[in-house]
């Protein structure tokens, strides 16, 4: 179980952001931070890694202390036992993929667990590599195994897929939760893709300058039921036509464009980019498989 | 006949020079690069100093200092036994602020330059700060190390202010190459000092072509 209450103020581009979330994750779950850029979610991963101390507050680990205020206590990041994959790449240049994994081995470390971590993460062909040989998807894969070699009881991943397309995203998804289970890790993830939120998390939260504003699990924050034959869609808005009186609304969901017509009265205020909610009652659907 | 001894005496500085810089440069260009201090521009502008002062300006001065009738002069020939004016030990101290920051700037803007996740994730990875200079940090900046250390090295073979004030030109012990060279010319030895010259001219146009070809991987591409 992890314990964290903490406050600290932030100078960003948008101004000065206090900084203020308590929360606690029990053993072996997956939350994602998910919120606007500059809300404070790369902070907190940096606050529990002990790579930025925090101004006030309490961070206990299964009952240890890793930082009290009041007490004087922090612990510092060498001595957290944690993994954290970085947005950035992270490997070192000036070693080959083995030699990242074999760098982060602990001085009484049998050397099993790098070949180990080799297997499963599917490093073999990589393994004598050069790190800037290799893809954005390969480089943050050897990330996540180097990570993973000291055994670490938190996994903190600051938007690790961000930078990648499609088809690696989803690969990395499954690593992420095989060794996340596998390791039996307490997992948080940083991630703006609410598809990849809904497959993931077994909790989130959305943070807004600094502060949590909503959270619970991916059902009760984005499910909803299509029994009352009603639905609700959230998409964007692309743009707005005006045509007398009506208006005509292009509206992106998902991947799929849609056209609503409307009323103009109701849409003026809107602008496009802007995050709509479309609710639709009468609903009847028809499932059919993809052609 | 040419006389080699300034030519050595040169080389000899040079080398000892770049060893002691290298060696204060590293934790002091660490500083630099990643402390928040409030007095870091106060650093930065005394490190930076010897690039604008005239060297006869800190000559001067470091004549002043050591000088065995002034406080500190005197309390480092009795404690310490040395006599800095005028002598090689006094050359040796008067270079290494004078190229100070010839080794400093490439070796900090190396280390500003790398990416702060590279450290970050050494951290995390339990290492401590030593290890991760030595085997992280320093391993990614040998380029910034290589510039420092050729720039120091040849500035200090043309040092000449300096060295002038506070060693003189005694034959043997301060009479370095560049004091040489000008002392033939006054003596109207044309071609002595052309000897000295071209011999300095062309060992520093190697050193630096070497550094060129290197740091711009042109021997990387032929291997």
């Amino acid at each position: 179980m992890i314990d964290i209450s903490v406050h600290k103020k932030l100078q960003s581009t948008s101004g000065t952001i206090n900084l203020d979330v308590d929360f606690h994750i029990s053993n072996g779950k997956l939350l994602t931070l998910y919120g606007k850029s500059g809300a404070g979610k790369t902070t907190i991963l940096k606050i529990i890694a002990g790579l930025l101390k925090p101004d006030r507050g309490s961070i206990s680990v299964n009952g240890n202390i890793w930082f009290d205020e009041k007490r004087n206590i922090n612990l510092k990041t060498q001595k957290r036992n944690i993994g954290f994959v970085f947005q950035e790449y992270s490997l070192f240049p000036n070693m080959s993929v083995k030699e990242n994994l074999i760098f982060a081995l602990s001085k009484a470390q049998d050397i099993k667990i790098v070949n180990d971590l080799i297997e499963i993460i599917d490093l073999g062909d990589l393994q004598s590599r050069d790190p800037n040989t290799l893809s954005g998807g390969q480089k943050q894969r050897v990330a996540l195994a180097r990570t993973l070699v000291q055994r670490p009881e938190i996994l903190l991943l600051d938007e690790p897929l961000s930078a990648l397309d499609d088809e690696m995203r989803i690969r990395l998804q499954q690593y992420i939760l095989k060794v996340h289970k596998e390791f039996n890790l307490t997992t948080i993830l940083i991630s703006h893709d609410i598809s990849e939120i809904i497959k993931m998390s077994d909790y989130l939260m959305e943070l807004d300058h600094g502060k949590i504003v909503s959270q619970g699990t991916p059902k009760e924050m984005f499910m909803f039921n299509a029994d009352s034959k009603e639905i609700q869609l959230s998409g964007e808005i692309i743009t707005i036509e005006r045509h007398g009186k009506d208006a005509r609304v292009t509206v992106l969901l998902g991947r799929d464009l849609i056209n609503i017509s409307t009323d103009f009265e109701t849409v003026k205020a809107l602008k496009p980019g802007e995050k709509i909610r479309i609710t639709s009652t009468h609903f009847n659907p028809v499932i059919q498989k993809m052609k | 006949m040419m006389d080699w001894n300034p030519l050595i005496l040169t080389f000899k500085l040079a080398l000892i020079t770049t060893v002691l810089l290298f060696m204060i440069s590293i934790p002091l260009s660490y500083w630099l690069a990643y402390t928040k201090s409030k007095i870091k521009p106060v650093m930065e502008t005394l490190v930076s100093m010897p690039l604008v002062l005239p060297p006869t300006v800190l000559g001067f001065y470091l004549l002043i200092a050591f000088s065995p009738s002034n406080a500190f002069g005197s309390w480092l020939d009795t404690w310490l036994g040395l006599k800095l004016v005028f002598s090689f030990e006094g050359l040796v101290i008067a270079s290494v602020i004078y190229s100070l920051p010839f080794m400093v700037h490439p070796i900090q803007s190396g280390f500003s330059n790398l990416s702060p996740t590279l450290k970050e994730a050494s951290y995390v990875l339990g290492k401590s700060k030593i290890k991760t200079l030595n085997k992280v940090l320093l391993p990614n900046i040998k380029s910034s190390l290589l510039t420092g250390i050729v720039l120091s090295f040849a500035h200090t073979v043309g040092e000449f202010g300096v060295i002038l004030m506070i060693g003189g030109n005694i034959p043997g012990k301060t009479k370095v190459a560049s004091i040489a060279i000008y002392d033939e010319v006054e003596s109207l030895n044309y071609t002595v000092a052309n000897n000295y010259s071209m011999i300095l001219f062309a060992i520093t146009f190697i050193i630096l072509f070497l550094v060129y070809l290197l740091n711009g991987g042109y021997l990387k591409k032929i291997k």
